[in-house]
């Protein structure tokens, strides 16, 4: 049996007067791939915002609810949001390596935390690469700027760049959406890996990609959560009636 | 046809009018090329004016620019980055502060450099007491560029992609730290845009220094001396009818100095962008 890794638990995100959020309870089990999926807009991406508290960094947003992650309760004035976000490590819809070489892209969440010992950095840089399926393509040219690395590597590097910091979930915004089939393949390879240390949850707007890749689904719509179960469940037997419109695209 | 031929005609019209820049600037520098170059050797450069500038070069008046335009970049350069950080980074949309911040450096940007020229005479030179001297020019410089500093580092900041500082603050690393390691250094071309063009004022500017830094001809000793820089130099060669090549031949060495800054600001940035930053 698996254990859970995060609740959250009545969850109510306002941007200003809009209500983005609607009272969303979701378990998220740990080493598992839970997919979070709706049309644009529906607030996917907000609750996933949640789970790493990057929602704050946007003016006029009122969050309530609490988050817990392995039962410690993520919000409150006492709870440290950079502890929190070494924890929970995110990787966004658009490929982002910093300006600067690929070493020091993967490099750079070990440093904040104070690493300076190279030969320690070494060793992250290698391990996270690896584990990212991207070092047999860039070690002979860690010191070359990141920015020239294709799209599909540099979301690779930015998975490197999110395990470098030795986080026990990761958090993915459609990671995939700004990819060709074949990178995207090699990405959700990655995931199936990653799962067996980490756990994900995942934003998508793909349904097969939602289907093939995840073990729960949840399905959202106007700010609220419709349907949660396990992926299977969702896709072949979905208990309510919008989540069977929409994954079989009779809107979205 | 008839839109053929309006085609054909605009088209000649605007190449005419990119055409006209480049003749423009090879006619002005051409022109005081030729005319300086007479006077215009190293002999020039190393030696001090003497007859108040009859005979002898531009060493004094060289090191008066040198030393002006470096107080102002030293002063300016850290004073506006922060405003911009500041501006940019850490105040809130509609905050009263930074509005009235962005519109103070918006309308400081459109005085005229004589104002400023005045109020660095009658605060630096009279009020504080600090005298004709390079503090007083470089202070008032620093006023006259620090909008344009603040300004285009605030462009240069506000360019960087919102992705980087996402990036960075997920990998739980802090808003300084942020700042710090991926904005800054991501915007230091613009940042650089901005302190060249501050660099063409400052070495540009006559009015202003009369009033504050003086016209002495003496070799500066210290920050508190009075110093004539190139630009007022060629003021008053030109104005008072001191000697017309010697004129030219300070022209000539002002142009020189603002191409060479330009080709080692932009040398520099290309070193940095090969070193993988930047691109």
């Amino acid at each position: 049996m698996n254990t859970i890794k995060m609740v959250a638990e009545n969850i109510n995100v306002f941007y200003k007067e809009f209500q983005a959020l609607h009272d969303i309870n979701m378990d998220i089990q740990k080493n598992l791939v839970t997919a979070l999926i709706g049309p644009s807009g529906c607030g996917k991406s907000t609750f996933l915002r949640t789970l790493n508290r990057l929602n704050e960094l946007i003016e006029g947003t009122v969050i309530k609810g609490q988050v817990y992650l392995d039962e410690r309760p993520i919000y409150g004035k006492t709870q440290d949001v950079i502890a929190l976000r070494r924890d929970v490590g995110m990787v966004f819809q658009k490929p982002s390596a910093f300006p600067m070489s690929i070493y020091d892209n993967v490099a750079y969440g070990p440093r904040v935390h104070g690493m300076k010992n190279k030969a320690n950095l070494d060793d992250v840089v290698e391990k996270s690469l690896k584990a990212a399926n991207l070092w047999d393509e860039v070690h002979d040219r860690l010191k070359s700027p990141a920015n020239r690395l294709s799209g599909g590597q540099q979301q690779r590097l930015v998975i490197a760049r999110v395990l470098a910091v030795d986080p026990e979930v990761i958090l993915m915004d459609e990671p995939a959406s700004a990819l060709d089939p074949i990178s995207t393949a090699k990405l959700e390879e990655l995931i199936r890996e990653l799962k067996q240390r980490y756990t994900i949850v995942i934003v998508t707007h793909n349904m097969q990609q939602a289907a093939r890749i995840s073990d729960f689904t949840g399905f959202f719509l106007n700010g609220y959560l419709v349907e949660f179960n396990r992926t299977e469940e969702i896709f072949i037997n979905p208990a309510d009636k919008r989540t069977e419109d929409y994954i079989t695209g009779r809107f979205g | 046809m008839y839109n053929d031929i309006e085609e054909k005609g605009l088209t000649a019209l605007y190449w005419l009018a990119a055409s006209l820049i480049v003749i423009i600037l090879l006619a002005v520098i051409g022109y005081i090329f030729m005319r300086g170059i007479g006077v215009f050797n190293l002999d020039f450069i190393l030696s001090k004016p003497g007859a108040g500038g009859k005979t002898g070069g531009i060493l004094t008046p060289m090191l008066g620019t040198l030393y002006t335009t470096a107080g102002a970049l030293l002063t300016a350069i850290p004073i506006g980055i922060g405003t911009a950080i500041y501006l940019e980074e850490y105040a809130h949309r509609r905050n009263v502060f930074a509005y009235i911040v962005n519109l103070t450096s918006e309308t400081l940007a459109g005085i005229p450099s004589i104002v400023y020229g005045l109020f660095g005479f009658v605060f630096f030179v009279l009020y504080l007491d600090l005298g004709w001297s390079i503090i007083s020019g470089s202070l008032t410089l620093a006023i006259m560029i620090l909008p344009t500093i603040t300004r285009t580092a605030q462009e240069a900041i506000l360019a960087v992609p919102r992705e980087y500082r996402e990036n960075s603050l997920a990998l739980g690393a802090s808003r300084w730290q942020t700042v710090s390691k991926i904005v800054i250094p991501s915007a230091i071309p613009g940042i650089m845009t901005g302190i060249i063009l501050s660099i063409g004022r400052a070495v540009g500017e006559t009015a202003a220094l009369i009033l504050t830094a003086g016209s002495s001809l003496g070799m500066p000793g210290s920050l508190a001396d009075p110093a004539r820089t190139l630009s007022v130099h060629l003021y008053i060669l030109a104005m008072e009818g001191i000697s017309m090549p010697r004129a030219f031949g300070t022209a000539l060495a002002i142009v020189i100095m603002i191409l060479m800054i330009n080709y080692l600001a932009g040398w520099s940035m290309r070193r940095l962008s090969r070193s993988g930053r930047f691109e």
